[in-house]
């Protein structure tokens, strides 16, 4: 029998959404995975509530995981979904607002109760009314008592059975959008099997049981059909920006011969860098949790003096700590890459959210003049591209160079054309060669990068420190010295500028609208504007990804267009920066902190005024 | 028979020296640089890793490998330093400030953890640098500009917060007996994990004779203790006082008076893991006790960067991936390989990167 309800989209959001103890991230994470082995374009982005504990069925506890996949090229996790999984009424109530005008809505009847209404802060016993949900296409499915009946014959005790019951969904969304089940199937087995074999059985039955009720089930559940996206021939796997980070950085020290040290302390969302980095004893990496951020950064320091590598990893709050060390490091003219994963601020300010708002801080965050390299990352894997470049600049100009990514990358995935290293560029780093003409501030007239000499290396002895120096090495509070030295440093970051490519603009080069950005707003971004382009406006992209410096053509790239907006995830510190080093021209603002992404929607919406204005 | 035949000279840069005439200091770095002329390792394998105050600027006067940091971050920087590289012979040297005030914390861990270096603890129980404010090893009620009152606030004692931090290596000596300060740096350079000798050092401008009470020459038999290991803690100008344990307390005692002969007198063994007596050691003071000078402590212990070592080969021995190639190939990755596929575009082509 052909199933009548087979809907054929061209890109669909799926969003799982239950408490923090359902195992939602896990839930999203496979289907993710399936999706895009069977050939979708995806992207993801984990939603989870930055206490650990809030109680049960609260909306404060609802952990959300939404992705998006599709046969063309996708560059956001949607704006909305088009399914919600809500696994109890807190799930409905916190997502109602990210879903797709009449979207599907699967939910767990069993435990849409009054009790539940009542933790959730329904008011009536009808919160899809409440909700305005009226007109949404509704799937009440038993998941936990099917889950428990599925597994009676188990010898399970009763928290274990309800533990599976994400299978159940799981199972079900594979059968709705036409996904095989034998990758989620090794996945159980290789988690479980070994360890708990009772456990996998019940994780696997359960999610074939899920599968097959939705099958079953087939006159009230609709079927997705999303084609394979046409893409690059290679090998892929799904990444997130955090473990992408880590292996750029490892590619890094491969490339340049050097072995790589990270001195980190833990922090969300930059905490998965240091694991990641952690587990790579096979490579050789020497990973150091410090006491804290300040020696994290410090005991980089060290190792790049002792002429590692070295890099350190932190969020907004963490990087605060390490301002006073970072001007050790401007001073000091040692390579070192600091990451910083930023999150909503000020203080702790929204842990577990995404922000831009680090900018301002990293560029001038220090005592004195204290200029450094800094560069942002736009895509989960382009965080290793930028990653392995952070890393050639530092080695090769001796200048620390700040990474900036956020907690929208650092957990968000996308598949990825893994590249073999022969595909990545050379890194030399600047190791002293000749004693005879060695001083610690000799510079290479070209990049002014002084030379890295490490103790170890006979006929280099010299000393360095935070106070200022003559070219000799040796302490000098000499002001033209000083005067000099300052304007060098400074100079020395500007000509970083013969490293960096020259800013692309996505669309034509000249036209109405030129919307700017940096950073992982990137998806979001390209998408508008492709949506403004097919409306047929003169609409174009300049994305950032290169800070400081700034691509040598900036100016010119910007006297194209009429108007010029800058788009960020905090109230204009990229705008404020180029008004004053891209002087000259206007520019209009789109501003949000909300801890969240930007929406396709509200950019287009903006940019329509903007254009109308 | 040695291999560079240094002395201690060799050890001396050519920048000039900007300590206050008569500040101890001098005498300290003398005994570290003959103390290093006596390791016979090469100038190259040393790092001296100094953070901020008057003792710190004593890199510049080195001719090895140095790096004057920031203040209270020299022991993070250094356990930096010796992680990435564990050949190096790495030196710490610090102020009381420096190490006990604001890197207060990066000191307990660099000490928890057992990192192989030798610190220097220059203790002038003031701030020099900062031109005489009370430091956490000034005395309660010590007057100085920040506290013209007195300070409300008891002192660390350096070797207690060390043993406290589980330290291996813990010995003290004084700016003013050089040849001492030697024997116990030569101590401290040979004992394998992160040693912590106390100098006690004197401020000529702030903090002038704050050692001198200990310190009198006059008087140093009578009021220092020299600890020798496997020798009996005995003391005074006649070698006739000595220490005993009476009901757990230690206890001075005259020998020949009471009963008391030479075999009565407790034997000083650092090697021992004996956190109890050693603390109380530490922890004697005039006029009741002389003060305890020399190696109070140096046990045996796993050391930091050769476990970090150790751990790397262990997993390198029984590896599956070796190489960034292979890591990047390996676990959930899927080849696409369809018609209508293109060929890949390789990221540095595309962003146009020279
Ligand atoms: C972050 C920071 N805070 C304060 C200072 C100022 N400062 C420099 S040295 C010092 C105290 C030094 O005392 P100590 O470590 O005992 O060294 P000494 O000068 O007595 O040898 C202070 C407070 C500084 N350099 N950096
Ligand atoms: S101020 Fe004190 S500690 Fe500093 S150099 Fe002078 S005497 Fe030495």
């Amino acid at each position: 029998m052909k199933d009548a309800k087979v809907i054929e989209l061209e890109e669909v959001a799926i969003r799982f959404s239950g408490d923090s103890g359902d195992g939602m991230q896990l839930t999203g994470t496979l289907f993710s995975d399936t999706s895009a082995l069977f050939g979708n374009d995806i992207s993801t982005f984990p939603d989870y509530p930055s206490e650990i504990r809030a109680p049960q069925g609260t909306v404060g506890g609802v952990s959300g995981f939404q992705v998006q996949f599709g046969k063309k090229k996708i560059t956001t996790p949607g704006d909305l979904a088009h399914v919600l999984i809500a696994m109890n009424p807190a799930a409905l109530k916190a997502n109602a607002a990210f879903m797709n005008p009449g979207g599907t809505i699967i939910f767990d009847v069993d435990s849409f109760s009054e009790k539940n209404f009542a933790k959730a802060q329904f008011q009536t016993l009808d919160p899809f009314a409440e909700l305005k949900l009226d007109d949404y296409f509704k799937i009440p499915v038993p998941i936990t008592s099917l889950t428990k009946e599925s597994l009676k014959d188990l010898e399970l005790d009763n928290k274990s059975v309800l533990r599976c019951k994400n299978m159940f969904a799981l199972g079900l969304i594979c059968w709705m959008f036409e996904r095989p089940l034998d990758y989620i199937e090794r996945f159980i087995q290789n988690k479980f099997g070994k360890k708990s074999p009772l456990i996998a059985e019940a994780n696997l039955k359960v999610l074939h049981d899920g599968y097959n009720y939705g099958m079953n089930m087939q006159h009230a559940t609709p079927r997705f059909i999303v084609h394979p996206a046409p893409i690059e021939k290679g090998i892929y796997r799904n990444i997130n920006g955090n473990l992408a980070t880590a292996w750029g950085l490892l590619a890094a020290a491969e490339k340049s011969g050097l072995n790589l040290f990270i001195g980190s302390y833990p922090i969300t969302p930059a905490t998965d860098v240091l694991q990641a980095l952690a587990e790579r004893k096979d490579l050789g990496v020497k990973s150091f949790q410090a006491e804290d951020e300040i020696a994290g950064i410090c005991t980089t320091i060290g190792a790049a003096f002792a002429g590692h590598l070295a890099v350190t990893s932190t969020s907004g709050p963490g990087f605060a700590l390490k301002a006073e060390a970072l001007g050790l490091s401007v001073m000091a003219e040692l390579p070192i890459v600091v990451v910083n994963v930023q999150r909503g601020g000020p203080s702790t300010g929204l842990p577990t959210k995404t922000e831009q708002s680090d900018l301002l801080q990293t560029l001038y965050g220090r005592n004195g003049e204290s200029p450094l390299v800094v560069v942002a990352a736009s895509t989960p894997s382009d965080c290793f591209y930028y990653a392995f470049l952070a890393a050639k600049i530092a080695l090769e100009r001796m200048v620390p160079v700040v990474l900036l990514t956020d907690g929208f990358l650092g957990n968000g995935s996308e598949p990825w054309r893994v590249p073999s290293m022969s595909e990545l560029p050379s890194i030399t780093p600047r190791k002293a060669t000749n004693p005879e003409l060695f001083k610690p501030y000799n510079r290479d007239p070209e990049t002014l990068a002084r030379e890295w000499a490490v103790p170890g290396m006979e006929g280099f002895e010299h000393r360095i420190g935070g106070l200022e120096k003559n070219a000799a090495g040796g302490v000098s509070h000499d002001p033209e010295n000083h005067h000099i030295n300052t304007q060098i440093r400074a100079e020395k970051v500007a000509k970083v500028v013969d490293m960096i490519p020259e800013l692309e603009v996505v669309g034509e080069a000249e036209g109405d609208l030129l919307v700017v950005g940096w950073g992982g707003t990137y998806g979001h971004m390209i998408s508008s504007v492709r949506a403004m382009q097919n409306a047929g406006k003169k609409v174009s992209l300049a994305h950032f990804n290169y800070i400081k410096p700034l691509p040598k053509n900036t100016a010119e790239v910007f006297s194209k267009f009429k108007k010029i907006v800058v788009c960020e995830l905090n109230l204009g510190q990229f705008a404020s920066y180029l008004r004053d080093s891209v002087p000259g021209f206007h520019y209009y603002q789109v501003n949000k902190m909300k801890g969240l992404p930007f929406s396709v929607h509200e950019l287009v919406e903006n940019f329509e005024k903007i254009l109308e204005a | 028979m040695t291999k560079f035949n240094y002395t201690a000279k060799d050890f001396k840069s050519a920048a000039e020296v900007r300590w206050c005439p008569g500040c101890g200091d001098y005498a300290i770095m003398n005994a570290v640089q003959k103390t290093m002329a006596d390791m016979d390792i090469a100038h190259k394998d040393f790092a001296v890793i100094s953070g901020i105050g008057c003792s710190s600027r004593f890199p510049y006067y080195m001719s090895t490998y140095g790096f004057h940091t920031i203040h209270g971050r020299a022991a993070a920087i250094a356990s930096g330093v010796k992680s990435a590289n564990p050949d190096l012979t790495v030196w710490v040297i610090t102020g009381d400030g420096d190490s006990l005030a604001i890197g207060g914390n990066h000191f307990i861990h660099l000490v928890r953890r057992n990192i192989n270096l030798n610190l220097v603890l220059f203790n002038n129980k003031i701030y020099g640098l900062t031109k005489g404010q009370y430091s956490p090893t000034s005395d309660r009620g010590k007057i100085t500009k920040t506290s013209p009152f007195g300070t409300i606030e008891d002192s660390f004692i350096p070797g207690q917060l060390v043993l406290g931090s589980r330290g291996t290596f813990f010995a003290r000596a004084i700016d003013s007996n050089v040849k001492h300060t030697q024997e116990v740096l030569a101590e401290s350079a040979k004992h394998e994990g992160t040693s912590v000798v106390e100098v006690l050092q004197n401020c000529v401008i702030f903090n002038d004779g704050i050692h001198d009470y200990v310190a009198d020459p006059k008087f140093r038999a009578e009021r220092q203790l020299f600890l020798m290991k496997g020798e009996p803690m005995i003391f005074g100008e006649q070698e006739d006082k000595g220490l005993i344990l009476e009901n757990g307390h230690l206890k001075v005692v005259k020998i020949g008076e009471n009963g008391i002969t030479r075999e009565d007198i407790l034997v000083h063994h650092p090697e021992e893991d004996n956190l109890g007596l050693q603390v109380a050691l530490i922890n004697m003071a005039l006029p009741e006790f002389p003060v305890a000078m020399g190696v109070i402590r140096s046990v045996k212990a796993p050391i930091y960067d050769q476990e970090m070592k150790k751990q790397i080969e262990t997993v390198q021995a029984k590896r599956r991936v070796t190489c960034m190639d292979e890591l990047l190939q390996s676990g959930n990755t899927w080849t696409v390989d369809g018609e209508n596929c293109s060929e890949p575009v390789k990221f540095f082509d595309n962003k146009c990167f020279v």
